[in-house]
């Protein structure tokens, strides 16, 4: 039996894929960034 | 930075790293221990901190142990390509730069110490910071390739957040988290030797000295038994220096015992080839339940017995 082979990937497909994955990832960034401004405000208010 | 990496860095994969694969690179799972002991050494502490103050300390505890797990497995990523268990992991299926994990893990683990310190105090960030450099270099890299005992040493890193978690709340290292610290170092090597004994074949195949491929099955039964005998007083030792009630004393006796008697039934077993190895799977999943049960009386105790 032959090895199964993938069938090549479309250049355009994986392009899309590609920024779908860093959209993704800025979007999860940006909400991780928001939740530090949002723990560093609520230490200052703790510690005052 | 690239003189620190680990030989046999893997090509650099096609597409990039999602964010999923940098939460798995974390080990949430393992981190909900961490999590769970930290809060239970907050709440069980004499002293109350401010709620938001506490899930800081809680946060920076579980940010500071998924770095040390990124970097244990930027390190590890050629181990983990060769075990079943483990293979999936973003590293070894090519998902993941290394380089990516590597700085990942040290990005999340300078800014836990960093807040830690800020907002809590410097002495709970040494802490943790000790606690990210004994599991990512003594442990990793250092004794888990070299020595059959890099369990009980490196089982350390693990018993580090109830005491970062109590110093969080009282700014200072008393008898009391010093002894949870044991509690959980004691325990470590039982419940991993549990666990090592069944995929033993895995460890085997990567060449990682544990216990039961290097001094047998028969020495790793021995030493689960004796761990487990040594944990028992330990574990009341909290409610015999008057650190506790009788709320934790009464569990920590019953869970304890229960936990000797696993561990007796795994360390004078014998076993033949093929068997189903049940005891140490019941010895295994009773030490998870152990401890979170162990530390949830100790919360339970100080909230019911304390004015």
């Amino acid at each position: 039996m032959e090895p199964r082979q993938d069938p090549p990937s479309d250049p355009q497909d994986e392009e899309l894929r590609r920024k779908a994955i860093q959209r993704q990832r800025n979007i999860v960034l940006a909400l991780v960034l928001a939740g530090f401004v949002a723990l560093f405000y609520g230490i200052t208010i703790a510690r005052m | 930075m690239t003189s620190i990496d680990p030989p046999n860095a893997a090509p650099k994969p096609a597409m990039p790293a999602e964010w999923r694969d940098f939460f798995a690179l974390t080990k949430p799972r393992v981190m909900t221990l961490v999590i769970f002991t930290g809060l239970c050494g907050l709440l069980a502490a004499p002293e109350r901190i401010n709620a938001f103050l506490g899930f800081a300390a809680i946060l920076c505890i579980a940010i500071g142990a998924g770095g040390a797990a990124a970097l244990n497995q930027w390190w590890e990523a050629d181990i983990d390509a060769g075990m079943k268990r483990t293979s999936k992991r973003p590293l070894p299926s090519g998902r993941m730069d290394r380089t990516q994990a590597r700085d990942f893990g040290i990005m999340l683990s300078a800014a836990s110490v960093g807040i830690m310190g800020l907002a809590i105090g410097w002495l709970a960030a040494a802490i943790l910071a000790v606690s990210i450099v004994y599991y990512a270099v003594l442990y990793t890299i250092w004794l888990k390739p070299r020595t059959p005992q890099n369990i009980v040493i490196g089982g350390g890193a693990g018993a580090f957040p109830p005491m970062i978690g109590w110093v969080a709340a009282t700014g200072e290292i008393t008898a009391m988290p010093v002894l949870l610290f044991a509690i959980i170092f004691m325990w470590t090597p039982p419940h991993f030797w549990a666990l090592a004994l069944f995929v033993k074949t895995d460890y085997e195949a990567v060449g990682i000295p544990m216990l039961p491929v290097v001094a047998g099955e028969q020495a790793t039964r021995r030493q689960i038994l004796v761990y487990a005998a040594i944990l028992l007083p330990l574990s009341l030792a909290p409610w015999w220096i008057g650190g506790t009630g009788w709320i934790y004393g009464a569990s920590a006796a019953v869970l304890s015992g229960l936990f000797l008697l696993l561990s007796a039934q795994v360390g004078l077993r014998r076993t033949q080839e093929g068997d189903a190895m049940r005891p140490e799977k019941r010895l295994f999943g009773f030490s998870i339940l152990y401890l979170f049960a162990l530390f949830a009386m100790l919360v339970v105790d100080r909230f019911a017995l304390t004015p």
